[in-house]
């Protein structure tokens, strides 16, 4: 025993309440201290490079101040540079999770303004493609929600099943991570057999993985005490805060860009919008895991209902020509070497187009002058716009919570800097 | 809600402070002044049919030919209620870029105006911290402005002659 005092000189009052401590004037300097904290920006568990310096008195949050653009590429100056097919893979690297949804929301904003109607065919091909990209962007989210709150499991189970659908990717497109999947006018490749076979193997076997994943989490005691009821948002709040997707959704908005603005035909599809009650970090996570539910319905009648026909348009400027015909025939060269060379003027105008990504509503502002580049071309990038409410969820709760908190908002540091 | 019942209610409300209305691609698009914008935001805001209540972006675009309106600040709106969209246009000289902040009506304005400012220098009166937010804080210029070509001009260690410039 040594007779050091390490603590200062408290006594604990016993009240009819509980324990209450009174902390008066005798208190040593050290105790009233900040201790600052820099989460991130390389830290395991931002997954993302984005900083976040916390006050911290002790193991509570008193203030947070994030810091971003660690990885901005000046995307919205690059495009005023760049002929309009090449900007498709610049939008891959905004949310490099689900980058086949910003893949098509460019096209369709293109499509937009040069007034392109896209066939039927290729219209349910890119629904299919999306909501397999929304069902790969909510497991890693769930999944690493699942590592942060130290349970490992989950995310090796879903890994895996996220490969099978880059596989799928990959037969559309011939890439799995930054896809720059489909072209303005259509697809760049038809749905064929194999990718057929894969997709129906995949809605076949991913129910099961998924039940399992559910199983584990949706009623474990840890996970919910873990969760529940921490970084809650109030639906006016997460308005005003622009909150917009999931997110929002969790906090009991039903708003969809799917269900408001249809595009891409996803009015002939029926899907539920699920909702949450409170705006927590459980909300987020059930609100998500309902989504792939949902996702896989749409996926199974988009599949079951594919049209046949073309899955292009007839946009000879902006639709690169089949290779053969590049080979053949004159014209189909000359638009060839067009297209390439960015030698197309797009007519002058003004567009906004806005898809669901899957993290919220991720808009297009493209403002053209009949030039072969964007005059102006701007992200509308959920990440971006809820993540300036971080700070208030987190102060007042512990740091074992703001790392929970950061998870299931799931902010993805390319969109979140562009 | 049509577009023609937005214009006729903001016409009759603001008169001529509400100018240059069409709809590309049936998209509400008005122009008002710097003078005016909080007044038509918060009017659209707390309107008791419209209540356009969801601020979608706030952005800047250039245009250095208009002598005098060199920059635009877009704002979209969105109705959550009657699933109606709206953008709001609003023209500020170079030579005097200043335009009252949104924050007192969205949280959500404060780093869009951040965005805005850090990439077009156009500076949000009455902003609570009105700091630069992509970019790193003793850059001197701002990046987004036509007058900077997409090379870094400010770069000393490329040789132009090796990349055939």
């Amino acid at each position: 025993m040594s007779d050091i005092q390490v603590t200062p000189d408290i006594k604990p009052v016993r009240t009819e309440t509980g324990v209450k401590v009174d902390v008066g004037q005798a208190l040593p300097e050290y105790v009233n201290e900040l201790t600052t904290l820099n989460l991130g920006p390389t830290h395991p568990a931002t997954h993302g490079i984005f900083q976040n310096i916390l006050q911290m008195d002790g193991e509570k949050i008193v203030s947070g101040v994030p810091t971003i653009g660690y990885i901005h590429r000046a995307f919205e100056k690059l495009a005023e540079h760049r002929p309009f097919y090449q900007i498709t893979p610049l939008t891959d690297r905004m949310n490099y999770c689900s980058s086949p949804i910003n893949n098509m929301g460019w096209h369709m904003t293109a499509e937009k303004l040069l007034g392109i109607e896209v066939p039927k065919r290729a219209q349910y091909i890119r629904v299919i493609m999306m909501e397999l990209a929304r069902i790969s962007d909510h497991l890693i989210c769930n999944s690493i929600l699942g590592v942060d709150t130290g349970a490992f499991t989950g995310f090796l189970y879903l890994f895996q099943e996220r490969e099978k659908i880059y596989d799928i990717y990959e037969e559309l497109c011939g890439t799995r991570l930054t896809t720059n999947m489909g072209r303005i006018g259509g697809m760049e490749r038809d749905f064929n057999d194999r990718a057929e076979a894969k997709l129906r193997k995949f809605l076949k076997d991913f129910p099961a993985v998924m039940k399992e994943f559910e199983g584990m989490f949706n009623r474990n005691r840890i996970f919910m005490d873990r969760t529940v009821d921490v970084g809650p948002l109030t639906p006016e709040r997460a308005l005003s805060y622009g909150f917009t997707g999931p997110n929002l959704r969790a906090a009991g908005v039903d708003y969809d860009v799917r269900v408001m603005n249809p595009y891409s035909s996803y009015e002939d599809f029926d899907f539920d919008i699920p909702v949450g009650h409170n705006g927590d970090t459980y909300d987020r996570f059930m609100v998500r895991n309902e989504e792939i539910w949902q996702s896989l319905r749409i996926i199974q009648q988009a599949l079951d209902k594919l049209p046949k026909g073309p899955y292009y348009a007839d946009a000879p400027e902006y639709y690169l020509p089949p290779k053969k015909e590049v080979y053949r025939s004159m014209e189909a060269l000359i638009y060839h070497f067009k297209i390439i060379m960015g030698e197309i003027d797009a007519p002058a105008g003004e567009v906004y187009h806005c898809v669901e990504g899957g993290n919220g509503e991720l808009g297009f502002y493209l403002i053209s002058d009949g030039g072969r580049a964007p005059y102006r071309l701007h992200f509308r990038r959920p990440c971006f716009i809820y993540y300036q409410a971080y700070p208030e969820m987190v102060v007042g709760t512990t740091l074992s919570d703001a790392i929970v908190i950061l998870s299931s908002l799931n902010v993805i540091a390319g969109e979140l800097d562009a | 809600m049509t577009n023609q019942e937005v214009f006729e209610d903001l016409n009759n409300r603001f008169g001529d402070a509400i100018f240059d209305v069409h709809e590309p691609y049936g998209f509400l698009t008005l122009t008002t002044t710097r003078e005016n914008i909080i007044d038509v935001l918060q009017y659209l805001y707390s309107h008791q049919t419209f209540q356009v209540q969801f601020l979608t972006d706030i952005t800047g675009v250039q245009y250095p030919e208009l002598a005098g309106n060199e920059f635009a600040v877009v704002y979209h709106l969105h109705s959550l209620v009657n699933n109606f969209r709206l953008r709001i246009k609003v023209f500020i000289p170079a030579a005097d870029p200043v335009i009252p902040t949104a924050t007192g009506l969205w949280a959500s304005a404060n780093w869009m105006e951040r965005e805005t400012f850090d990439f077009f220098g156009i500076v949000f009166r009455g902003h609570p911290n009105l700091m630069r937010i992509l970019n790193m804080e003793d850059m001197d210029y701002f990046p987004m402005r036509k007058e900077y070509p997409l090379e870094d001009q400010t770069r000393r260690d490329k040789d132009d002659a090796k990349f055939g410039r």
